[in-house]
């Protein structure tokens, strides 16, 4: 089995990848208005809700009841699925879920498949499985569509252009487009967007989408959008592949009621969202005559054997974490090298990706202060912040036991055990004093120091601990 | 609370505070005692286990939080000048090693202030124009809410002004600092204008971990503005006004 997409091949480690994003002032300004814009408006939106909380500890538990009877629940999908006429197909990794769709498209002799956004199928890299075998993937979603005709990699799990501004969207249409653009003004780029997809719909015979949620009692699969672009895709095409998530499951059509309030207002910041989906095997004569269901799991099972880790499964793909992250605003979702960006990336990813010896996904859960702002918003309560740390201890357990840092932890460690110890180190560091200026502070400090001493001036630790003054005092 | 007997309180100073801002710890004592508490300063101390325990190193951790329980063993209470570390205490220690009468009974300042003495007015007096910034872990962990605040509009002379984007991290972040600088020190570069914007002579928080972040920033741009513990500036007095540490 080859190496697990989900996270970028290739990508440098998030400290790398951060600076040229940092560096990148463009980028940044971008960010920081989209995030500030969509961050009140999401406050606003919860705030109209008297029971918000109350919804969110029912998601979480309707969730961590999927979770827990995963296994009872997907066979109840998949019998639901099979009695109104569609397939289902289960793929253990990426491989499987890629082959799967290819041959389905091959089998109707497609050359073209369109789709609405889906992250699983960002996840195991079904674009490029497709069409380095001849069968061109055309992404219907707006922004999937800017970052697909850019060259680009997404940037956020929501708008994945979110990082782009509307003349830098001129210029890729303009260079991709048969009828390009002659203005960046809005509603100009998406005229010029629609007559480039309505072609599309009309002559794709393949269709491929994501799910939202799917009803193991009825078979019901749900794809919550914005455009009415993923709708043209779900209802034209003679075949509907959906590939998805094994943990996208809700037990009965009632929960969805808790969730189409929660996902909108987390994520869009509105009440409801504009096109809501639904569709349940097929049905002759009204929709796609064929129906496929890829089940996917992708380190999903192996996530969900980690008791703290597994909590990362509950995700709708909101996205508030990202909106509300200090990190993510400052960095970009491309700086975390996956399809999961922001704090949920930082946990979800190096979990699917399974390999805490790979240095830039043991390199995520670090890309975090721990503010907290995160399970703040998160509409379905994942405590990301311990998820994080939780990681972090795998991650250094996964790597060598003499690096510089883990010296310095146990070092460290053995001082603060004993007093003593701990005081001799405090009159040990008073010397620090001759490093420092008339003012008191120290300008500049030898490695990995100097990763403070950079941008920050540090006090001097001075001549007398509290503790060496309470004993002269008080002792 | 009862005036039958003197609350005996133990001062958690933090490895920082004691080490590197033993003023903070001086303040707390007097503030407290100023209040009627009986305080101690339990010798065998060290540190919660904080930057251990968020940088993956939990074997090191753990015979700190050990370490915690059995010197704070006794006390009617424990108080840590600081959000961040009285958040390591309550809400990870017990998942560390089970739950001890130490976890239980440990508080950040503001909070034993406000909701065990029952004061908000200290008696404090300083004339400066302050900015106040909820730490992440105070905010957000412990969930002190506004009673930083509540104690700062009771002090004498005091101005207070309001950050913008308050609640927005300062980029500290513990060993978030040196493992990721760069964004910390964007981060930190968003906070200081934030702060400037005030026009405050004085930063303010609860905790001496962001206000050295924050402040080794201010003092690297010279901007003249100081950042000041909670503590200090509840402990001034206009008999014993706060006086600037280098």
């Amino acid at each position: 089995m080859g190496r697990n997409p989900v996270t970028w091949l290739g990508s440098p480690t998030f400290p790398r990848a951060a600076r040229t994003a940092l560096g990148d002032t463009q980028l940044r300004t971008n960010l920081r208005k989209a995030t500030t814009t969509i961050r009140a408006k999401r406050a606003r939106a919860v705030a109209e809700l008297a029971d918000w909380e109350r919804l969110r500890r029912a998601g979480e538990a309707i969730k961590n009841d999927v979770l827990a009877n995963l296994d009872t629940y997907l066979v109840r999908l998949e019998e639901a699925v099979t009695a109104r006429g569609g397939v289902v197909h289960w793929a253990r990794d990426a491989e499987e879920a890629n082959r799967i769709v290819f041959d389905l498209a091959r089998a109707k002799g497609a050359d073209e498949v369109v789709k609405v956004k889906s992250m699983a199928t960002a996840e195991i890299g079904l674009n490029e499985y497709l069409r380095a075998r001849g069968v061109r993937p055309v992404e219907t979603d707006l922004a999937e569509l800017i970052v697909q005709l850019g060259n680009d990699r997404p940037s956020h799990i929501l708008v994945p252009a979110i990082h782009r501004n509307r003349s830098e969207i001129k210029e890729i249409f303009s260079r991709a487009m048969a009828e390009p653009p002659d203005s960046d003004d809005p509603r100009v780029l998406a005229e010029a967007a629609r007559r480039h997809l309505r072609r599309r719909f009309l002559s794709a015979k393949v269709a491929v989408s994501g799910a939202n949620f799917a009803v193991a009692d009825t078979g019901s699969v749900v794809v919550v959008e914005s455009e009415g672009n993923g709708r043209m895709c779900l209802t034209l095409p003679e075949t509907l592949i959906t590939v998805m998530g094994i943990e996208k499951l809700v037990p009965t059509w009632r929960d969805l009621e808790v969730f189409l309030q929660l996902l909108p207002r987390s994520s869009t910041a509105e009440r409801m969202n504009p096109y809501t989906s639904v569709w349940t095997g097929v049905t002759p004569g009204d929709g796609p005559g064929e129906f496929h269901l890829v089940l996917l799991d992708n380190g999903r099972t192996a996530t969900l054997a980690d008791e703290v880790g597994r909590q990362a499964l509950r995700c709708i793909r909101c996205s508030a974490c990202l909106n509300v992250c200090p990190v993510y605003e400052r960095t970009g979702g491309q700086a975390y090298g996956s399809v999961y960006p922001g704090p949920i990336g930082a946990i979800l990813a190096p979990q699917l990706a399974g390999d805490m010896t790979d240095k830039q996904a043991a390199s995520l859960p670090y890309a975090s202060s721990l503010c907290g702002a995160c399970y703040e918003v998160c509409p379905v309560r994942i405590n990301i912040p311990e998820a994080l740390t939780h990681l972090r201890a795998r991650a250094v357990e996964a790597r060598p036991k003499h690096t510089a840092e883990a010296l310095a932890m146990s070092s460290a460690g053995w001082v603060f055990r004993d007093p003593r110890r701990y005081e001799a180190a405090q009159r040990a560091g008073s010397l620090s004093r001759f490093l420092a200026g008339s003012d008191g502070t120290i300008k500049r400090l030898p490695w990995p120091g100097s990763k403070w001493t950079s941008t920050r001036d540090v006090p001097a630790v001075p001549k007398e601990s509290f503790r060496m003054w309470w004993r002269r005092n008080r002792g | 609370m009862t005036a039958a007997r003197k609350p005996r309180v133990a001062l958690f100073a933090t490895c920082l505070a004691d080490t590197l801002y033993p003023e903070t710890a001086k303040a707390v004592l007097r503030l407290l005692e100023r209040l009627g508490c009986e305080v101690d300063f339990p010798l065998g101390q060290t540190c919660c286990g904080q930057m251990h325990y968020n940088t993956g190193y939990r074997d090191e951790a753990l015979p700190l939080a050990r370490r915690y329980a059995e010197v704070f063993d006794g006390y009617d209470y424990v108080v840590a000048p600081s959000g961040s570390c009285a958040g390591m205490v309550r809400e990870i220690h017990p998942g560390l090693c089970g739950p001890s009468s130490a976890v239980e009974r440990t508080y950040e300042l503001s909070e034993f202030l406000v909701d065990v003495l029952g004061v908000t007015d200290v008696g404090a007096y300083f004339p400066h124009k302050v900015t106040y910034h909820p730490t992440c872990h105070s905010l957000r962990m412990l969930g002190v809410g506004d009673r930083p605040l509540r104690l700062l509009r009771e002090v004498r002379g005091l101005e207070l002004v309001e950050l913008p984007q308050a609640e927005q991290c300062c980029g500290f972040g513990g060993t978030f600092a040196l493992k990721n600088a760069e964004t910390s020190t964007a981060m930190l570069a968003d906070k200081m204008r934030c702060v400037q914007h005030t026009g405050a002579q004085v930063l303010t928080a609860g905790d001496n971990s962001c206000l050295m972040h924050i402040g080794g920033g201010l003092s690297r741009l010279r901007t003249g503005v100081r950042a000041v513990h909670l503590a200090e500036i509840l402990a001034s007095t206009e008999e014993h006004p706060w006086v600037a540490t280098p």
